[in-house]
């Protein structure tokens, strides 16, 4: 072969491999379908990742179960890495209709998802037929993926807030862990006494970045009795006493007493990360977070407990509460969106099975016991059963939660536009947090004209 | 200009020969296709590589930005999201941050690699193992190095690197990236650390193409070091030095890894919000890709303005 042949050659070789490329990317994954056979694919994700592999296990042992039971049902798993942890991961997925026939979604998803097109109404499916325990599902929560009279989503896990603390350095601190603070000024009190163990440990931490401080902004105010919007959500209504209140709080915790320690700007992971180094000994957070702690930030189950938010004379007026779901593509066929719920049913929905399998959790060292996902009604079937099995099966001391079970807090949901709204909140938070000369009134009119004519410019 | 031959130089076989003076013969499209079809077909891959990943979503981006989608449907809006844009409380905001940044790192980023270069250019030994120190911060990931500066030189506390040592120097210390007033310098430095080696080997092969004689000529003259500086180094690769501001101006003002890692996202009190940072809230965080596009069209608009202010000068200079 010539030197001419050789290039041809080989730039027909380039040409070639860069279009079977291009082919390769736009090959989509919604190859599921109705096949000749009879039997009903769907596509799944949020499957575990590799690196999770007894999480990756029990997904793939559910998949087999419920096939065999189920032999007219194809599921096709699919992991999308960080998708369902992390949004921008999401909302690209959305964005580029690459979405699986059910999809996982956050509760504040759900406009996203409305305005991408991409949501099917499932309204007319879910029901004791597609989910044996449909009528034990807190009606509160199905509402929340409920827009028009339309249901678009099933819940599969819901939290709230609460006071998560560390049972170490409140006994060293001389603290009573059987009796934690009930009010902000116990909190503060708390605190004190346990920064001043020293060592770099702040007595109580807070998020100020990535939206997460807004996040933390809205729980805080909903523990005061105050809400981020008006009831019409048209204006911001955080510019109050009780707005003032929160961030008063916090300034006198960093700044008055020194008992958050020097490091701001904290987002999840990085308050997380201290917590689990046992540099934290108070914040507030959903039962989960002490799971992440265990299993992402090697912190021990034995040192954490959790208490009902606290409010400012007295009980909590109120606390955050969210979750997620899963949602079903458009234009799926009724038997996939019938074969979807079940899935979902048997894995998410079902005391005993999926993640309420119990008795396969416990040796796992995954916990069994937290108050966690709300999904039931009180004094329904389904929430009996789970929490028989939960309290047979326990592998965390659930006296750490019996306080926050014990005492229900009113949950309120995340406010329109939350994500928005929470980025603007983060420059109070900040604001309180890196600046001792802070100006809490002038932090806040910012903050509500800017949650103003947003609001304005979303209508 | 004197024409010369080449000696043996003749014409390609197969080749016809110029009809005229004036230039070579009219051929048809297919004709000249085919004559360099291997050359043409190498240049497909690059065309479809620049088209799929670079052009269309330019394209898609501009269309998206005059578009809003609602409930799954698509429809014109015209300028709406760019007013929409305009009345972000955020916008204006981003806009004098990334100003910010865009003029401190050209004082700061623009400045200190030239100089590096120079004295790099001064060293006759071990030039070699300089050139790899000052490179090896461009080898590390950029989300690494940020990591470091992040949890271990701009640590609040006085554990960190950077204020321990103003500390044992018995200076103030600082708050570094929780403080509005330092959130941007400290940015500038850390880029400038991540990003200078690459700018150093450039003006170092720029400089290194300085006939040895003009320096010899101007110390001849009586020149010090800042004279023989700004008459003979600074002339003499003012091209790479329009050069390398237009790119540091293009790049300084796409910032964002540098907020995201550092500061959090939007710093203190808003001080680290970028403009590449809001398109980035916009389109991942507010279910507002339109909007994000737009802002998106806007800065590529004032980037253009850039690099045609540097394409009239560098004209001009020709």
């Amino acid at each position: 072969m010539s030197v001419a042949q050789y290039r041809k050659a080989a730039a027909l070789a380039l040409v070639a491999g860069l279009g079977l490329s291009l082919t390769a990317c736009s090959t989509k994954s919604d190859d599921a379908s109705d096949d000749a056979s009879g039997k009903v694919t769907i596509t799944v994700d949020c499957q575990p990742v590799g690196a999770q592999k007894e999480l990756l296990q029990n997904w793939n042992d559910d998949v087999a179960e419920f096939q065999r039971q189920n032999p007219d049902i194809v599921i096709k798993s699919v992991s999308v890495g960080e998708q369902c942890n992390n949004p921008p991961d999401f909302t690209a997925r959305l964005a580029g209709g690459t979405v699986t026939d059910v999809f996982y979604g956050y509760m504040t998803d759900l406009q996203q998802v409305l305005d991408s097109g991409q949501a099917m109404d499932i309204t007319e499916f879910a029901t004791k037929d597609t989910i044996p325990t449909w009528d034990s599902v807190d009606p509160a929560l199905k509402e929340v993926f409920t827009d028009g009279g339309k249901l678009y989503a099933v819940p599969v896990k819901n939290y709230s807030m609460g006071l998560v603390y560390h049972k170490g350095l409140f006994q060293q601190a001389g603290l009573d862990v059987n009796n934690p603070p009930r009010t902000w000024a116990e909190v503060r009190d708390a605190a004190k006494k346990i920064s001043a163990l020293g060592d770099g440990i702040a007595g109580y931490a807070e998020y100020s970045a990535g939206n997460t401080g807004g996040w933390h902004f809205t729980s805080l105010l909903y523990s005061q009795g105050g809400q981020v919007l008006t009831a019409d959500g048209t204006k911001a209504d955080f510019n109050n006493a009780m707005g003032k209140q929160v961030l008063q709080n916090l300034k006198d915790m960093r700044y008055g007493d020194n008992s958050m320690g020097d490091r701001q700007l904290l987002q999840w992971g990085d308050l997380l990360t201290n917590a689990g180094a046992g540099k934290v000994g108070m914040f507030i957070g959903a039962p989960d977070t002490t799971q992440a702690i265990v299993s992402q930030f090697q912190g021990k189950f034995e040192d954490w407990a959790m208490s009902p938010l606290p409010g400012q004379d007295g009980a909590a007026k109120g606390t955050l509460g969210g979750g997620e779901g899963y949602f079903f593509k458009k234009d799926l066929t009724p038997e996939q969106v019938r074969a979807g719920l079940k899935w979902i049913a048997y894995q998410k929905l079902t005391p005993g099975k999926g993640q309420f399998d119990y008795v396969r959790a416990k040796p796992q060292n995954y916990p069994v016991g937290l108050p966690q996902p709300l999904l039931f009604t009180n004094g329904s079937d389904a929430q009996k059963q789970e929490l028989e099995l939960r309290k047979a099966n326990a592998n965390v001391d659930t006296a750490n939660f019996a306080l926050f079970e014990a005492t229900p807090v009113p949950i309120k949901g995340e406010p329109r536009n939350a994500q928005a709204i929470y980025a603007v909140l983060d420059a109070a938070m900040s604001g309180v947090l890196t600046n001792p000369n802070a100006n809490i009134d002038a932090l806040l009119k910012t903050a509500e004209e800017k949650v103003n004519q947003l609001l304005a410019a979303q209508s | 200009m004197a024409i010369t031959t080449v000696p043996g130089a003749v014409r390609a076989p197969g080749r016809p020969a110029p009809s005229s003076p004036a230039g070579p013969p009219r051929t048809s499209l297919g004709r000249k296709v085919r004559d360099n079809l291997t050359g043409h077909t190498f240049l497909i891959g690059a065309v479809l590589c620049f088209a799929v990943f670079s052009w269309y979503p330019m394209v898609r981006g501009v269309v998206m930005s005059f578009q809003r989608t609602r409930r799954g449907e698509t429809t014109w809006v015209g300028w709406d999201n760019y007013l929409r844009i305009l009345d972000d409380p955020s916008f204006w905001t981003a806009w004098k941050n990334t100003f910010y940044f865009t003029a401190l790192a050209l004082v700061l980023g623009y400045a200190v690699p030239f100089f590096v270069a120079i004295l790099l250019n001064e060293f006759r030994h071990a030039q070699g193992y300089l050139r790899i120190l000052v490179y090896l911060p461009v080898m590390l990931p950029p989300a690494s190095a940020l990591f470091l500066f992040k949890f271990y030189a701009y640590d609040p506390s006085d554990a960190g690197l950077f204020n321990a040592i103003l500390k044992s120097l018995g200076l103030p210390t600082s708050q570094w990236m929780q403080s509005p007033e330092m959130t941007m310098p400290a940015m500038v430095i850390a880029s400038t650390w991540m990003n200078m080696g690459g700018a150093v080997l450039i003006y170092l092969a720029s400089l290194q193409n300085i006939p040895g004689e003009l320096y010899e000529a101007a110390e001849l003259d009586g020149a010090g070091v800042w004279r023989r500086i700004r008459h003979v180094t600074i002339p003499q690769t003012r091209l790479i030095l329009a050069l390398m501001a237009m790119l540091q101006i293009v790049a300084t003002m796409q910032l964002f890894i540098e907020p995201l890692i550092l500061a959090n996202g939007a710093g203190a009190e808003d001080s680290a919000t970028s403009v590449a940072y809001l398109i980035y809230q916009h389109g991942f965080f507010q279910n507002d890709l339109n909007g994000a596009a737009a802002l998106g069209v806007i800065m590529l608009v004032v980037l253009a303005g850039f690099s045609a202010v540097y394409l009239r000068l560098t004209a001009k200079q020709d």
